[in-house]
């Protein structure tokens, strides 16, 4: 062992844990300086309150915080701020000060640099408010055998609310862009979990159409209210219809590029999927990967919750949303016999491109028994949901087969 | 100077834990190894085991526990995590303590077989047909 090393390993005593403890404490061989595994595990009572999140919301991990709504909490058609999922890659930044929150464009394929305040780009850009649809790309994991590594979502890592801002496009063409532009690619102030200040946590983008489409925001209010810090305060990339991972939180800087991103998260296993499917468990070579663009159409029952008891003869009211990335859904259908029949549901168009859309119906039930309601939307393509889990990929996205709540009729 | 000591510093670990209530996740219940009699630590949910300060040690510095708890893998699995991790997250070598924390959590956290809806096919027989 090298002096290098003793000396390395010396500085490991934590100055906190000995005031504590009056003990020499070395850790571990390889644990760097000023690392200590404290566990601010703080999963309590208080965090949903702490997080002014519904009590009924579930915590997938608290560090960083991923927490997603059960289905029935899904229920208003414009999802409330306390009833959105979270899904951080970091820390979210701390002293927030909104005056000097600066945003920048540069790039390679950006014309030149601009660097706008808040204040600027709510004057110098008209302003729109849209309803937009945004889904976790691992929304649905813990559905896949073998188990995808992950947050284990279920249903709820999907939400609709009503972003304000100006359009990506407005500010973009402000800045100019060369005809060699093909994507765009974000930053964030989020810090990494490893505590290294210069890791960049997260940083994802779309292709150059994406980003000038008119529904694409640089968004600063949501539900008409500044976006809480777990959402993006308090600037956020709004691209609705495509993994939420694409809609930057946090955001002080957006790249014009040449080429396709190649910021964190761009690669691997990171939102992309094998371009072909591949057997449960399998792999693929990396080249054979491609990144996820717009979300497949999936939908969701709200009401009732699953588990509903309700007497024979009774009528039973059914609702929920539906669903389809970047397009739109053109039917919607429930079956209670395990997808053997098949019922029409009716169908209300989006408030908005990429908003989801509301569904509802009535069922009656032949006898006394146990029974399922499965849930099925059909994109503009003619491309329904599966019933069963859909081609399982290595980190596990995509997973939109149908919802299914459980009923007893007695 | 091979030895790791960790009482210590697991000592202040419960001491700074204890300043937090922690409810164990819902999927740290899920498919928890028969061997888990001994329970489940109160500060991360993690089963009560020889290797357990090992694992906090090294596993919960960045992340919650949750992180742990809600993935099941073969030893192969979790140390491709591992590896994923040293390779873009900046986890450290592991070093000695890298069989430990395999054994653990490979023991602990292994795959469960459950059916979902449907089971996946097994037993194929690939084969590859002619005309
Ligand atoms: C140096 C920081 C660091 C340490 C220490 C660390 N991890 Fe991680 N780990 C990460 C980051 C960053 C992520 C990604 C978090 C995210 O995407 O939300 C992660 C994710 C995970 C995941 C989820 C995997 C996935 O595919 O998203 C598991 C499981 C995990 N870690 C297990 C462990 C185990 C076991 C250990 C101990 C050997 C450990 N971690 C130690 C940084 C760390």
């Amino acid at each position: 062992m090298t002096q290098k090393r003793r000396n390395f390993l010396k500085k490991l005593i934590g100055t906190s844990a000995m005031s504590v403890l009056g003990t020499e404490i070395v850790f571990s061989n390889n644990m760097p300086k000023g690392y200590s595994p404290v566990i601010l595990n703080s999963l309590d009572d208080n965090a949903l309150e702490m997080l002014k999140k519904n009590k009924e919301m579930t915590i997938l991990s608290d560090r960083p915080w991923n927490v997603e709504a059960p289905a029935h909490l899904l229920d208003d058609e414009v999802t409330p701020l306390d009833k959105m999922f979270v899904r951080n890659n970091g820390n979210p930044p701390e002293n927030i000060d909104i005056k000097s929150w600066t945003l920048t464009i540069e790039g390679e394929s950006a014309k030149t640099k601009k660097t706008f305040t808040l204040e600027q780009l709510k004057k110098q850009f008209k302003q729109y408010t849209y309803q937009i649809q945004l889904e976790c790309g691992g929304n649905g994991r813990s559905g896949f055998v073998p188990q995808a590594s992950g947050n284990q979502w279920s249903e709820g890592a999907i939400n609709c609310a009503e972003w304000t801002g100006v359009r990506l496009k407005d500010v973009l063409n402000s800045v100019g862009i060369k005809d060699d532009a093909v994507y765009i690619g974000y930053f964030g102030k989020d810090t990494h979990l490893s505590g290294d200040p210069k890791k960049v946590t997260i940083s994802r983008g779309v292709p150059i159409k994406k980003a000038l489409e008119d529904e694409s925001l640089l968004a600063w209010a949501v539900n008409g209210q500044e976006i809480p810090l777990m959402h993006g305060y308090p600037l956020r990339l709004i691209l609705g219809g495509w993994p939420a991972s694409v809609s930057g939180k946090w955001l002080e800087k957006i790249v014009v590029r040449n080429k396709v991103h190649d910021g964190e998260k761009m690669d691997g296993t990171h939102y992309r999927v094998p371009l072909y499917p591949i057997e449960p468990g399998g792999k693929a070579p990396d080249s054979d990967y491609r990144i996820i663009e717009s979300m497949p159409v999936k939908s969701v029952i709200t009401y009732p919750k699953t588990g509903a008891m309700i007497d024979d003869g009774k009528t039973l009211s059914l609702r929920g949303h539906a669903w389809a990335g970047d397009l739109e859904v053109s039917q919607m259908e429930i079956s209670i016999d395990f997808g053997a029949t098949w019922q029409k549901v009716s169908l209300q168009k989006p408030k908005n491109r990429l908003a989801w859309q509301h569904w509802s119906t009535e069922v009656k039930f032949p006898r006394k028994g146990y029974y399922e309601v499965w849930a099925k939307a059909t994109d503009a393509k003619g491309i329904a949901q599966p019933m069963v889990i859909p081609a399982w990929n290595p980190a596990g996205y995509l997973n939109n087969s149908c919802h299914r709540i459980a009923i007893k009729v007695v | 100077m091979k030895k790791i000591m960790l009482v210590a510093a697991l000592l202040s670990m419960v001491y700074l834990a204890s300043l937090g209530k922690i409810t164990p996740h819902p999927y740290s219940q899920k498919a928890i190894h028969a061997d888990s009699t001994k329970g489940l630590d109160p500060e991360t949910g993690l089963v009560i085991a020889k290797e357990l300060d090992m694992v906090k040690a090294q596993c919960t510095g960045c992340h919650s526990s949750k992180m742990i708890l809600q993935f099941r893998a073969s030893r192969e699995g979790w140390l491709e995590r591992i590896r994923w991790m040293q390779r873009t997250q900046k986890l450290w070598d592991l070093g000695e303590a890298e069989p430990v924390v395999l054994d653990y959590l490979s023991k602990y956290y292994g795959p469960v077989k459950h059916a979902q809806r449907r089971q996946p096919l097994s037993n194929i027989q690939w084969y590859k047909l002619n005309k």
